[in-house]
C-alpha cells in the first residue's frame, strides 16, 4: 500500500526534525545547572535572554541582523555535510571574503554602485570558495583530514587580516589620528546594502540569504549535481559503485561550502559593518555549524535554526548586564547543543534499523 | 646574517624548542592512544583550554601546583569521559562532537575566567630542577637537563606510551580494537571498554597539556590561550603515523621550527611578524599533505563498533 508508507516515510522525517530540537531542554536544563552554579539566577537570566533577543522591535532586527551570516554559513555546511565533508573552516572562508569585497569596494570606488555591488558579493563569494578549495583539493588528491586543515585555514586567514588590517588595508584616517585602530576604510557608499527597516542594521543581506536558503534546496534535491553530492555523503562507496568520482563532489562540495562562508563575510562588511574590521567573523564559523545540525542539514530547516541562535547570541548581551554572566555562556551552551544533536541520532538510526527488521 | 646564529643563540633554540614541544607531546601521546583504539577526539583543544584554566585557577587558590596538576588531569579525565559517551556509547559522529566538545571547552574556559578573574594575572609556575650530573655538562647541561618536571615528563611519556602501546597486551588490545573490532570482539575483548579507556586517558593528557602552559611554561592563564595548538596536535598523531616515536619527531620540528621564528623574532630579523606567527599552521597542512600514510591508519578510525555488523 503505497499510502501507508507514504504517511510512515513522512511520520519518520518528523521525527528526525524534532529530535536535535529535543536537545534545548537537555542543554537549557545543564545551563541552568551551569548558571547556579556561578550563582546566577536562571530564571532572571533565561528571562533576560529571550527579552534581549525578540523584547523589541530593535532587538527581533538584531536577531535577523545575527541570523543572517549564520544562515548563510549554515547553508554552506549544509552542502558540505551532506556530501560527507566536514568543513570547520568557515571563519577563515568568512575572513577572507570580506577581506576581498572589501578591498574591492575601496580600490574600484568609483564604479557605479549597480556594478560595484554585485562584484563585491561575487569576489568575496569567489575568495571562500578559494579558501573552501585548498582543503577540498588536498582531500581529494592527498587524502589530507579536512578536518585539520580547514582549521589551519582559519588561523592563516586570521592573521592575513591582521597583517593587511594593520599595513596595506589600514583606514588612512586612523594613521592620521594616531589612533591606529585595525580597520580598513568606510566601504564606498554605493557598495553598502540598503537597510530595510529605517534606524536598524536590518539590511538587504538578509533576503538575499532567504533566497539562498531555496536555491540551495533546490540544488542539492532538484539537481543531478547535488544528488551526487548527497549521494556521496550517504554511502561514499555505493557512490563509487555507481560511477560517481567520489574524491571531485567531495571537493565540490567543501568549495561551495567555502563560497558560502565567504558571501556571508562579503554581506556582514557590506551590510552591516560597511568597513572591514578585527573580529568581523565572530565566530560565525562554529555557530553556523550549530545552526546547520540544528536545521538537520536541510536548508529550509536551517532559517529557523538560525534566527534561533541569532537570537541567543544577541539576548547573550543582555543577559550579560541582567546578571552578570559572561556572553561565552552562550558558546558553551551551543557546544552542548552540538554535542546532544549528533548523540540524539543514535535513535534515528535505531528506530530506521527496527523498520528494516521488521518490514 | 651569518653571524646571527651564534652558539648561544642555538642554544637558546633548543631550550625553547624542547619547551614548546612539551604541551604538543601530551595532547599528541594521548590522542595517539584513542585514535590508536579507533576513535579521534577533535576536542583535544577545548579539554587543553580547560585544563590550563583549572590547573592554573586551582594552583592559584591553593598555592600548591601540584593541586593545579591534579585538578587539570581530572577535568580532562572528565572531559574524556564525555566525549567517550558520546562517540562510544551514543556513536556519534566523532568529528562534529569533537568540535562540540572543543566549543563546549572554549566556552566554558573563557566564562570561568571572565567570572573568577578581573583580568589575566601571572602566576609562579614550576621552577627548573636541575638533573645531579648531567646537568653540569657544559652548554647541554643547561640546555638539556635544566627544565621543569613537566617538560620531563613530556619526554619521558614517548617511550612509556611505545612501551604500552606495542609490548604489553593492553597495547595489543588497544591496536586491536583500532584495526578490527569485530575480530577483537570475537576474541573476548570488550571493545567499548578499551575505548572508554583510551580516551579518557587522552582526556585526561590534554588535561595537563593545557596545565603545562598555565603552570609550567607561561604561566598566566587568558582566553583560547592554546589558540588551536590541540589542533595542531591531532595533525602530529598523522604526522607520526600513530606512533609515538613519530609524534615525537614531529613535535620536535615543529617547536624547533617555531622556537627559530620566535629567536629570530627577538633578535629582530625582519620578516612580518603575522607571517611567523602563520608558520605553523601552513607547516600542519604541508606536513599533512607529505606525511599522510593511509597504510599506518588504524582501519577502524571514527568508526563506531556495533556488535554483529559486517
Amino acid at each position: 500500500m503505497p499510502q501507508r508508507s507514504e504517511i510512515k516515510r513522512m511520520l519518520n522525517q518528523v521525527f528526525e526534525a524534532i529530535l536535535p530540537i529535543l536537545a534545548v531542554p537537555v542543554a537549557l536544563i545543564i545551563g541552568a545547572l551551569i548558571l547556579l552554579l556561578l550563582r546566577a539566577n536562571p530564571g532572571v537570566a533565561f528571562t533576560a535572554l529571550v527579552q534581549g533577543a525578540v523584547g523589541s522591535t530593535f532587538s527581533v532586527t538584531q536577531t535577523l541582523v545575527k541570523a543572517t551570516p549564520l544562515l548563510l554559513v549554515g547553508l554552506g555546511i549544509t552542502i558540505a555535510f551532506r556530501g560527507g565533508v566536514i568543513n570547520i573552516g568557515g571563519e577563515g572562508q568568512i575572513i577572507v571574503g570580506a577581506l576581498s569585497a572589501t578591498a574591492l569596494a575601496l580600490s574600484f570606488s568609483q564604479w557605479p554602485g549597480a556594478i560595484l555591488l554585485p562584484l563585491c558579493l561575487l569576489v568575496g563569494t569567489l575568495s571562500g570558495a578559494l579558501w573552501g578549495a585548498v582543503p577540498g583539493v588536498l582531500k581529494a588528491r592527498l587524502g589530507v583530514n579536512e578536518i585539520l586543515s580547514t582549521i589551519m585555514m582559519n588561523a592563516i586567514a586570521l592573521q592575513l587580516s591582521n597583517y593587511l588590517l594593520r599595513g596595506p588595508m589600514i583606514d588612512p584616517a586612523e594613521i592620521e589620528a594616531g589612533t591606529r585602530i585595525a580597520q580598513s576604510a568606510l566601504l564606498p557608499r554605493q557598495a553598502w546594502l540598503p537597510r530595510l527597516v529605517p534606524q536598524t542594521l536590518l539590511h538587504a543581506g538578509s533576503i538575499l540569504a532567504l533566497v539562498m536558503a531555496v536555491l540551495v534546496y533546490i540544488f542539492l534535491w532538484r539537481t543531478t549535481i547535488g544528488y551526487r553530492i548527497r549521494a556521496v555523503g550517504l554511502n561514499a562507496q555505493a557512490a563509487r559503485y555507481a560511477g560517481i568520482p567520489v574524491p571531485v563532489y567531495q571537493a565540490l562540495a567543501i568549495t561551495l561550502g567555502g563560497a558560502f562562508a565567504g558571501l556571508a563575510g562579503a554581506v556582514e562588511v557590506m551590510g552591516v559593518q560597511r568597513r572591514m574590521l578585527e573580529g568581523l567573523s565572530g565566530g560565525y564559523g562554529f555557530s553556523g555549524i550549530v545552526a546547520a545540525l540544528f536545521g538537520n542539514l536541510h536548508p529550509l530547516g536551517t532559517i529557523p535554526a538560525s534566527v534561533l541562535f541569532g537570537g541567543l547570541l544577541v539576548g547573550a548581551d543582555k543577559m550579560q548586564r541582567a546578571v552578570q554572566v559572561p556572553s561565552a555562556f552562550v558558546d558553551t551552551l551551543m557546544g552542548l547543543i552540538v554535542l546532544f544533536v549528533v548523540s540524539s541520532r543514535i535513535w534515528a538510526v535505531r528506530r530506521a534499523r527496527r523498520r528494516e527488521t521488521y518490514e | 646574517m651569518s653571524n646571527v646564529f651564534t652558539i648561544p643563540v642555538v642554544l637558546g633554540i633548543i631550550y625553547s624548542g624542547l619547551r614548546l614541544a612539551t604541551p604538543y607531546l601530551y595532547a599528541a601521546i594521548g590522542e595517539a592512544f584513542a585514535q590508536n583504539s579507533g576513535v579521534y577526539n577533535l576536542g583535544v583543544d577545548g579539554i587543553m583550554l580547560m585544563g590550563a584554566f583549572s590547573g592554573f585557577y586551582v594552583g592559584m587558590k591553593t598555592g600548591n601546583l601540584w593541586w593545579g596538576l591534579l585538578a587539570a588531569m581530572g577535568v580532562g579525565l572528565l572531559m574524556g569521559l564525555l566525549m567517550a559517551v558520546v562517540s562510544v556509547t551514543l556513536k556519534a559522529e566523532q568529528g562534529i562532537s569533537g568540535i562540540g566538545l572543543y566549543m563546549f571547552g572554549l566556552g566554558l574556559s573563557s566564562l570561568l575566567f571572565k567570572k573568577t578573574m578581573s583580568g589575566v594575572e601571572s602566576i609562579s609556575g614550576f621552577q627548573p630542577v636541575r638533573i645531579p650530573l648531567l646537568g653540569n655538562i657544559p652548554y647541554l647541561g643547561d640546555v638539556l637537563f635544566n627544565h621543569n618536571l613537566l617538560v620531563y615528563g613530556a619526554f619521558l611519556l614517548v617511550p612509556l606510551a611505545s612501551f604500552i602501546l606495542y609490548k604489553t597486551p593492553f597495547g595489543l588490545m588497544i591496536r586491536a580494537v583500532g584495526q578490527n573490532p569485530q575480530a577483537a570482539d570475537t576474541l573476548g575483548i570488550n571493545v567499548d571498554r578499551i575505548r572508554y579507556i583510551t580516551v579518557s586517558l587522552g582526556g585526561m593528557l590534554a588535561g595537563i597539556a593545557g596545565a603545562s602552559l598555565s603552570i609550567s611554561l607561561i604561566n598566566l592563564f587568558q582566553e583560547n590561550m592554546t589558540s588551536g595548538m590541540g589542533f595542531i596536535a591531532i595533525a602530529l598523531v598523522y604526522f607520526g603515523s600513530w606512533r609515538p616515536l613519530g609524534i615525537l619527531g614531529g613535535a620536535l620540528l615543529f617547536s624547533f621550527v617555531n622556537a627559530l621564528q620566535l629567536w629570530l623574532q627577538v633578535l629582530g630579523v625582519n620578516f612580518p611578524y603575522d607571517f611567523a606567527v602563520m608558520l605553523p599552521y601552513a607547516m600542519t597542512i604541508l606536513a599533512l599533505a607529505i606525511s599522510v600514510r593511509r597504510a599506518a591508519m588504524p582501519d577502524a578510525l571514527g568508526k563506531p563498533f556495533e556488535r554483529g555488523e559486517f
